[in-house]
């Protein structure tokens, strides 16, 4: 599945068409969303630099990490950096984004810092100019004709703490996080985007510590894992729903189908203890055999239970009366004794109209 | 139970292996959040003594912002974990900057030449930083103590809070130096101000979180220590790593332990 989305943004958009959007979100329970993000971009550079792809250029907006990150992830990734210059720009706006290292150099406090191999950007509130920025490094990429090229930005949060939500819904969004922002924000971005792919965990506790020491090991081996769900929005309008798994390796993020065994294993999970908490055959057939007390016995005649009054209905008084003197009678031949018991109230009816104090005579 | 107990704490902060040549942290900024009912500076205590006493003749060089506390309340307590903070500030490896009276207004960045309090702060953190040799940047570690009482210094502007902390997490990246931060997790009861603890624990590499027991108060057990070391691509490698277990604190030390196996 995210091959899927590597393959969208690979056949990019038709003639007149707006290009595919992705946009990645997630939580502080599942923090995972930029190891998918890295994921795409390789993919995306790989699939570039192979001429594979519509776009012909990547420019990268660069909030939460730095330009040499990048390159060095981009390296490590196999992709060949050497010629970085010609398919690559980096938007550097992690180094100095409001300008406050360039006031220390000028003030002699730092030495005039450069962004190597990236095009420092210090005004990040300014969303105009990073906008006309962007646009030339890509056309500084691709030329002026038609020829397209791709935007990733990490992240659209640390866009959002300069600018407002308005005037960040005019660009694409490629990465966000989701419990940071209200359903407002993060309903708009969806909107814009064709494809939006969540990071969940597997875990539903909603922070990603717990604090719940009996299952730190499960905790910690699913912390590692969890669940890729993507939604497609189709041309014609169709939306497709995709779900993966995903585990954070060394090398990166994996992803995997969700299988149906998957679900039964974890349908079937019990805790991990160490004494027996599932039954055998034997110990089942023994359980159905066992007779619950006051329920069916006897001829499968439900069983009137003498709870020392006598009922209203002189029938069924009678017959209580004749099942106790049997039960009674079955009680000497059996038991060998007996408790006879007089209730006082015997004579009286329950629930009588008769007021008790009816005879004082006050 | 001494040394086993540095290991627990050591490795959930990542530094088990302390040398002359590695940076302390390993250029990663720690989060650390505690609450009312139990307090996360022993940490702080904690991890300033290893950084200072661990390795003889080191490089490391501390540079602590203290907006809850004066200079002689942790060197009461360090004094007692066996650290003179006295001594290493003569020797330049304990820089404090008192920050109790200080106010941090929001200056008026629209304007030509407009310039905050944190702006400032900023300034002698660099400062320092290039009074350093080069080969030692690496090794200077910032410690702010604590991150909800900057924020009252800066008039309750969290937004240039976050951008002076998005700073000192640039300085962790050009420099290799690294960042420690306490916080208190239970102040926030807004959408505002979760927003801005949840800010804090995206970019943190390592989240520690401090709380009390679920089943209450307990004499011999103050609290249990839930961290994560997520350096997720960050470094170029990736290390999640879990840590669980709980400690007492002491007059002169603090023993760590596992849930259960305290003798």
């Amino acid at each position: 599945m995210a091959d899927s989305i590597c393959r969208t943004i690979r056949d990019g958009a038709l003639e007149g068409e707006h290009a595919p959007s992705l946009t990645i979100k997630d939580t502080t329970a599942s923090p995972y969303g930029f190891g998918v993000f890295t994921h795409v971009l390789s993919q995306a550079s790989t699939l570039i630099l192979a001429g594979k792809s519509q776009s012909r250029g990547l420019v990268v907006v660069a909030y939460s990490r730095s330009p040499s990150f990048y390159l060095d992830f981009l390296k490590r990734s196999g992709v060949d950096v050497a010629s970085s210059q010609k398919w690559i720009h980096i938007l550097d706006c992690y180094t100095d984004p409001l300008g406050w290292k360039h006031q220390l150099a000028d003030s002699g406090i730092l030495p005039s810092n450069s962004s190597a191999g990236a095009c420092l950007f210090q005004d990040v509130k300014d969303i105009n100019k990073l906008q006309s920025l962007i646009l030339e490094l890509g056309s500084g990429l691709v030329g002026q004709g038609k020829v397209r090229f791709s935007v990733a930005i990490d992240s659209v949060t640390e866009m959002l703490r300069h600018v407002p939500l308005s005037k960040v819904a005019a660009l694409i969004s490629d990465l966000r996080s989701h419990d940071i922002h209200d359903v407002r924000v993060t309903t708009s971005l969806e909107y814009l985007s064709s494809m939006v792919a969540s990071v969940e965990s597997l875990n539903q506790s909603s922070d990603g510590l717990s604090g719940d020491l009996g299952n730190l090991s499960l905790l910690e081996q699913n912390f590692r894992r969890g669940k890729f769900h993507v939604r497609f929005k189709r041309r014609n309008g169709r939306v497709r729903v995709m779900n993966e798994q995903f585990h954070m390796e060394e090398s990166g993020i994996k992803f995997t189908s969700v299988t149906v065994e998957d679900g039964l294993v974890s349908q079937g999970l019990v805790p991990k203890v160490l004494f027996n908490l599932e039954l055998s055959e034997k110990e089942k057939l023994e359980r159905a055999r066992v007779v619950l007390p006051f329920e069916h016995q006897g001829n499968g005649k439900p069983i009137q239970i003498y709870d020392g009054r006598r009922s209203l209905a002189p029938e069924s008084m009678g017959e209580v009366s004749a099942d106790t003197s049997q039960s009674s009678t079955e009680e000497c031949s059996n038991g060998g004794g007996e408790i006879i018991y007089f209730r006082d109230s015997d004579d009286e009816r329950p629930d009588s109209d008769e007021d008790p104090d009816d005879d004082l005579d006050i | 139970m001494d040394s086993r107990a540095r290991n627990l704490l050591d490795e959930a902060l990542g530094l088990d292996q302390l040398t002359q040549l590695k940076p302390p942290l390993g250029g990663k900024a720690v989060l650390i959040e505690d609450c009312v009912e139990t307090s996360g500076s022993f940490v702080l205590h904690q991890l300033i003594k290893r950084l200072l006493t661990a390795v003889p003749n080191s490089s490391n060089v501390v540079l602590f912002l203290a907006f809850a506390n004066p200079f002689s309340h942790y060197d009461r307590i360090l004094r007692k974990l066996g650290c003179n903070l006295g001594a290493q500030r003569e020797k330049g490896r304990f820089i404090f900057v008192d920050m109790l009276n200080v106010e941090c207004p929001v200056g008026e960045e629209g304007k030509a030449g407009g310039r905050s309090g944190l702006f400032a702060l900023f300034a002698n953190i660099t400062k320092v930083l290039n009074a350093l040799p080069e080969s030692n940047r690496k090794c200077l570690t910032i410690v702010i103590d604590d991150v909800s009482l900057m924020e009252v210094a800066a008039h309750g502007s969290s937004d240039h809070v976050l951008d002076f902390l998005h700073y000192c997490h640039t300085l962790t990246s050009d420099y290799g130096c690294s960042l420690v931060t306490l916080n208190h997790e239970d102040i926030y009861s807004s959408m505002d101000g979760l927003v801005f603890l949840k800010q804090m624990e995206y970019a943190a590499d390592v989240l520690v979180k401090v709380e009390p027991l679920a089943t209450g108060l307990a004499a011999d057990v103050h609290g249990q220590f839930d961290g994560l070391q997520m350096t997720v691509l960050n470094r170029g490698s990736l290390n999640n790593r879990m840590s669980n277990f709980q400690f007492r604190i002491k007059e002169n030390s603090v023993e760590y332990f596992y849930p259960g196996a305290r003798a």
